[in-house]
């Protein structure tokens, strides 16, 4: 039973860190199907980070500060935008800019409107997101087995967490079964065909960041008004990369993003789980290696190991009309 | 006199210095086949993509139907029933047809039921004009000529009662273009009215009804095609009369310099593309290798030149074998005095990002002339680069100048004043004229016979036909991988014809 309780636990908080990584991951999904190529999830999240837990703390409202955080990130991507799809500028080193920008600018104004060194002040419950409990979850949580699942895995998380997981089968019927997803998956192809079939390869693309920086915008409020009660500085750590990196282990569809986040997920529970304590055989596994994971599967599957990952066509280049 | 589907009044459209349309009139009949021809860069293609909304004209009028038009953008095109099939081809290649056919004009904002509206609909056009392809297919594996019909039936499916089609059979085989040509009489049977853009004076006579000639950006004649000739038709393309063969003395043919025996060559799918070819190039001949585009020409010279791997046979430079294992060093075969002046310039031929010096000793830039010590001798480069730039006539005559400026024509100056420079015994080239205007194309012609008069061993691959009777002593004509057989250069333009159709091995072609 203590096995079987240490099982849930990890899977628990395995769904806890895949949240941020599927929204940041989906939120890549968007724009690099519609062929813009973007580094700088990082720092979108980041800012919206901040935003949410900036707004949430001055006007006691995590609805509110979700809003902001969605308003900031989405503000970024169509900065993102504008220097890549409008100006033609290489979209590497325009997400690049964004994630320092994001570093610095979270830092410099928290510590100019909070005095916490860089922080935003913590937040009181009524201002963060808190858990939902599903009707009967207390009552079943002594059945065996079924039980805890029930009331530890599907219950008793923020909304955020199911807006993260309903994100895939509705980022799936956008893709595969809408007009604006055909026409953003054809942009990220072949632009040309989109421009001479009438359609606006600027304005298509331009919607695709949108829904990025929507998506990037609930991840950092995930972080900083869920996971944490409050905003710290360079809090994302890493996650808009390993993202990136689920991105590519999808092969860019999005039920295969949900699984590759909730596997870096996983591997990311279980390093903490099992920090310190040595494993059967093995010994101690360096908590190092676990974090390394990730980016060495992808390096692996990149490889080619585990089948060929084929970006978007027209990723990253930016579009021009022929001569 | 027919009504005018279209009519062009005074367009002008000029891109920075270059002013690739100026003033152009034209009016197009409904219901007929209308061509345009002229050289590259004539402007041809510029004024088909303002009358589609690519691209604004800087002054004129386009009238439609009789009335004044304002065309900004592909979508106010095709609501005046004006559908385009660009060279290279606008489809979605991981897309299967349907979907290639609805995008941008799905009728509505779920795909379910456009889907569904657009299947019937394309079933009705495939059977209405004979373009049956598979709705479901994948783009990527059809073949082009399928992938072009998928690019007809988009038109049809946006409702275009005019159809422009720009250089249609530059990628298909004959017998594809015939299928091609058979479509379109059909489509001007049901009223559509087509415009063919093409530099190919044979199916201008074929399929048009009337035709146009552009001369560097102007519109020199219209004529009735049935009133008009091949010749007339490319003396008004140039704007001289042309010399379609240049004069040259008897081959003096010495020892054997080049042998290929039983070369058999596999392209990167495992299909044989070269199947066991046999000949020999000596000193002091131009042997030309005659065939359509995709019998195996590209892989024997690839293999020839050492950049590609060959199956079996093998290849005697001198007397001495080439390495045919893929791995060959191409600087040991140019020591060895093997020059490769290859087909597709822009990417094996040149680094267009460089400055037109630094290309003109790609690949010798270790001789030790162009060197000081480890560095390069920048003084001697520029000095040899501008001695050709004069020899070969390139123009503009600036060695400083990033090779991307300079016209196609020029650019193949540069690679083959590269390569007869450095005095080879073999000398290999593949489509030397390719997007090359006719003055420059004389020029490089005179400069082939100069090199076989000085003994040196030519192997000219060409898909242009009038080139190789005009240039070769021997005639090889490939088709499906194998020479199928070998001509004298006054071997006549019907006799190789039905050689480069396979003839020979098959039922007649037509």
């Amino acid at each position: 039973m203590d096995l079987f309780n240490a099982v849930i636990q990890v899977l628990d908080s395995t769904i806890r860190l895949s949240v941020p990584l599927l929204l940041a991951c989906l939120a890549g999904l968007y724009s690099e199907r519609a062929g813009i190529f973007d580094i700088g999830l990082e720092g979108k999240m980041l800012v919206g980070a901040f935003a949410g837990a900036a707004a949430a703390s001055v006007f006691h409202s995590a609805y509110l500060g979700l809003g902001m955080a969605i308003l900031i990130s989405v503000a970024f991507a169509l900065i993102h935008g504008f220097a890549s799809i409008t100006h033609r500028g290489n979209q590497i080193v325009s997400g690049v800019a964004i994630n320092f920008i994001a570093a610095g600018s979270t830092i410099m104004l928290g510590q100019a409107w909070f005095q916490q060194g860089g922080r935003t002040p913590a937040l009181a419950s009524d201002e963060r997101f808190g858990a939902i409990i599903w009707p009967g979850a207390d009552a079943l949580r002594g059945v065996p087995i079924l039980g805890p699942i029930y009331s530890e895995l599907i219950s008793g998380h923020s909304v955020l967490v199911y807006v993260a997981f309903l994100a895939v089968p509705f980022t799936w019927w956008v893709l595969f079964r809408t007009r604006f997803g055909l026409r953003m998956r054809a942009v990220g192809e072949n632009p040309a065909a989109v421009d001479t079939a009438g359609i606006s390869v600027a304005w298509l693309r331009y919607r695709a960041l949108i829904c990025t920086g929507v998506l990037t915008g609930i991840a950092g409020a995930y972080l900083s008004m869920v996971q944490n009660g409050g905003f710290v500085k360079d809090m994302t750590a890493g996650k808009g990369y390993i993202a990136l990196a689920a991105l590519i282990f999808a092969k860019w569809k999005p039920v295969n993003a949900m699984f590759a986040c909730l596997l870096f997920g996983f591997l990311d529970a279980l390093s903490i789980r099992l920090q310190g304590t040595p494993l059967p055989v093995i010994g101690k596994v360096p908590v190092q290696l676990m974090q390394a994971l990730p980016y060495i599967l992808t390096v692996i599957l990149l490889a080619g190991f585990i089948g060929k990952a084929i970006p978007p066509r027209a990723g990253g280049v930016p579009y021009v009309k022929e001569r | 006199m027919a009504q005018a589907a279209i009519e062009l009044i005074g367009i002008n459209k000029s891109f920075g210095a270059v002013r690739a349309n100026r003033d152009i009139n034209l009016e197009i009949v409904r219901g007929t086949i209308h061509g345009i021809v002229g050289e590259n860069g004539a402007g041809k293609s510029t004024l088909m993509s303002i009358l589609y909304g690519f691209y604004q004209a800087d002054s004129g009028e386009i009238r439609v139907g009789g009335q004044p038009a304002s065309i900004k953008t592909p979508n106010d095109a095709i609501a005046l029933g004006i559908g385009m099939v660009h060279q290279h081809f606008m489809l979605v290649d991981n897309f299967t047809v349907l979907e290639n056919v609805i995008l941008g004009a799905e009728s509505d904002a779920l795909l379910k039921k456009s889907i569904a509206k657009a299947r019937s609909e394309l079933e009705r056009l495939e059977r209405e004009y004979g373009l049956e392809v598979d709705p479901d297919a994948i783009i990527e594996e059809l073949p082009v000529g399928l992938q072009q019909r998928v690019e007809i039936l988009k038109a049809l499916y946006r409702g275009a009662e005019i159809l422009i089609l720009d250089e249609p059979t530059g990628v298909l085989t004959p017998a594809e273009a015939d299928h091609l040509f058979r479509i379109l009489k059909q489509l001007k049977e049901q009223g559509k009215t087509i415009v063919l853009i093409t530099h190919k004076l044979r199916e201008i006579m074929a399929i048009t009804d009337t035709v146009s000639v552009m001369r560097q950006g102007t519109m020199v004649a219209t004529r009735e095609t049935k009133k008009t000739t091949v010749e007339e038709l490319a003396e008004l393309m140039v704007g001289r009369r042309v010399l379609l063969r240049v004069e040259k003395g008897e081959a003096e043919a010495g020892g054997v310099k080049l042998a290929v025996k039983n070369l058999t060559v596999k392209d990167s799918r495992g299909v044989t593309m070269v199947d066991d070819i046999s000949f020999d190039v000596r000193a002091g001949e131009i042997v030309g290798i005659a065939g359509v585009a995709g019998n195996g020409q590209s892989e024997m010279l690839e293999a020839i030149s050492g950049i590609r791997r060959a199956v079996s046979g093998s290849v005697m430079l001198d007397g001495k074998p080439i390495d045919l294992t893929g791995a060959a060093d191409p600087g040991e075969l140019r020591d060895r005095g093997l020059a490769h002046v290859p087909e597709d310039r822009h990417h094996v031929g040149l680094v267009l990002a460089f400055e037109e010096n630094e290309n003109s000793i790609l690949g010798y830039h270790d001789h030790p002339r162009y060197l000081r010590g480890p560095f390069l001798n920048i003084d001697a480069i520029r000095n040899d680069a501008r001695d050709r730039i004069a020899k070969y006539d390139i123009r503009p005559a600036d060695c400083r100048l990033k090779t991307a400026n300079f016209s196609g024509g020029n650019q193949q100056k540069i690679v083959l004043a590269r390569e007869m420079e450095q005095d080879p015994g073999v000398l290999i080239v593949g489509q030397p004229t390719r997007g090359v205007d006719v003055g420059a194309i004389e020029f490089i012609h005179k400069r082939l016979i100069a090199m076989r008069d000085q003994g040196k061993a030519v192997l000219v691959v060409s898909v242009e036909l009038d080139e190789i009777r005009s240039l070769s002593d021997r005639i090889l004509v490939m088709f499906a991988g194998r020479i199928v057989g070998e001509r004298g250069p006054d071997a006549t333009e019907g006799e190789l014809g039905l050689l480069m159709a396979g003839v020979e091995q098959r039922e007649a072609a037509e």
